[in-house]
């Protein structure tokens, strides 16, 4: 139980200081980075909670596929040092005033209804892994999985339909 | 494993944090990351829930969420792309205009 906690609150200091860094790196390719470091460390997470299927489909399809993408568009626009903060004081202090009451009122919410969340089961032998997640993923869920193709086919019909230059 | 309050509580404050990013981010690619934080802490909640309830079915949507996340900015990154093309920029103070 301890060391579990170790990890978490390791790998949860990680997780934050990564955000931040990404928050707060002028660069707009140091932002790409630190976010794929989040992208890790949530997958790291998401096999302390039992998804190994998951995990990997985090780092592959997140940190891998989507994350090149980004350093790919932001490289090609050569746009890294684009963007700075607002400069009038209104503009910066409104958005961590709202970030503020966000975090409080979620955390307020978390805390009241602490006794309402679900005691942790133990899983089955195979809650997670490739197998189980194909079995369900088939069977239960075959018609979603398949409107997923259409999503995809519409996605990559309008990226090209979008960066084409005009005729 | 833990209480899942402790990783519902970690989700929040990834999603505060992205939030808190497309605020203050005049950067649009990096506005567009910071949605995908916001995304990728949601994940973390359904997998969280998942556990604690031992069902599949959050593993699932996790799996739809990557594929929307996905197809989302595929077509995003061109349309930052062709804005790009139009004004030489990407700062959101810059685009301002329905027609370039």
């Amino acid at each position: 139980m301890t060391i579990n906690l170790i990890l978490f609150v390791i790998l949860g200091l990680t997780a934050v200081a990564t955000a931040l860094g990404m928050l707060f790196s002028r660069n707009a390719v140091y932002a790409a980075l630190f976010l794929i470091l989040n992208f890790c460390t949530v997958a790291v997470f998401y096999l302390l909670l039992d998804a190994p299927f998951i995990a990997l489909t985090q780092v592959t399809v997140y940190a891998g596929a989507i994350m090149v993408l980004f350093l790919f568009v932001i490289m090609l626009l050569g746009a890294e040092q684009t963007g700075r903060t607002p400069t009038t004081w209104w503009m910066q202090r409104t958005p961590i005033f709202l970030g503020a009451v966000l975090l409080v009122e979620t955390i307020a919410i978390i805390y009241n209804q602490r006794d309402k969340l679900p005691a942790v089961a133990p899983p089955s032998a195979t809650f997670g892994t490739p197998a189980g997640v194909g079995e369900i993923l088939f069977n239960q869920y075959l018609l979603p999985f398949e409107v997923t193709s259409i999503l995809l086919l519409v996605a990559m019909i309008g990226a090209i339909v979008l960066s084409k230059p005009k005729a | 494993m833990l209480p899942v309050a402790y990783y519902i509580g970690l989700s929040a404050i990834l999603f505060t944090l992205g939030a808190l990013g497309v605020l203050i981010r005049r950067n649009s690619i990096v506005i567009f990351m910071s949605v995908e934080l916001m995304l990728n802490s949601a994940n973390l909640a359904f997998i969280a829930f998942a556990r604690a309830y031992g069902v599949m079915g959050g593993q699932i949507f996790v799996f739809f969420i990557m594929t929307v996340a996905a197809a989302e900015v595929a077509v995003g990154l061109a349309l930052i792309v062709t804005i790009f093309r139009s004004k030489q920029s990407i700062d959101v103070d810059q685009m301002n205009s329905l027609k370039g």
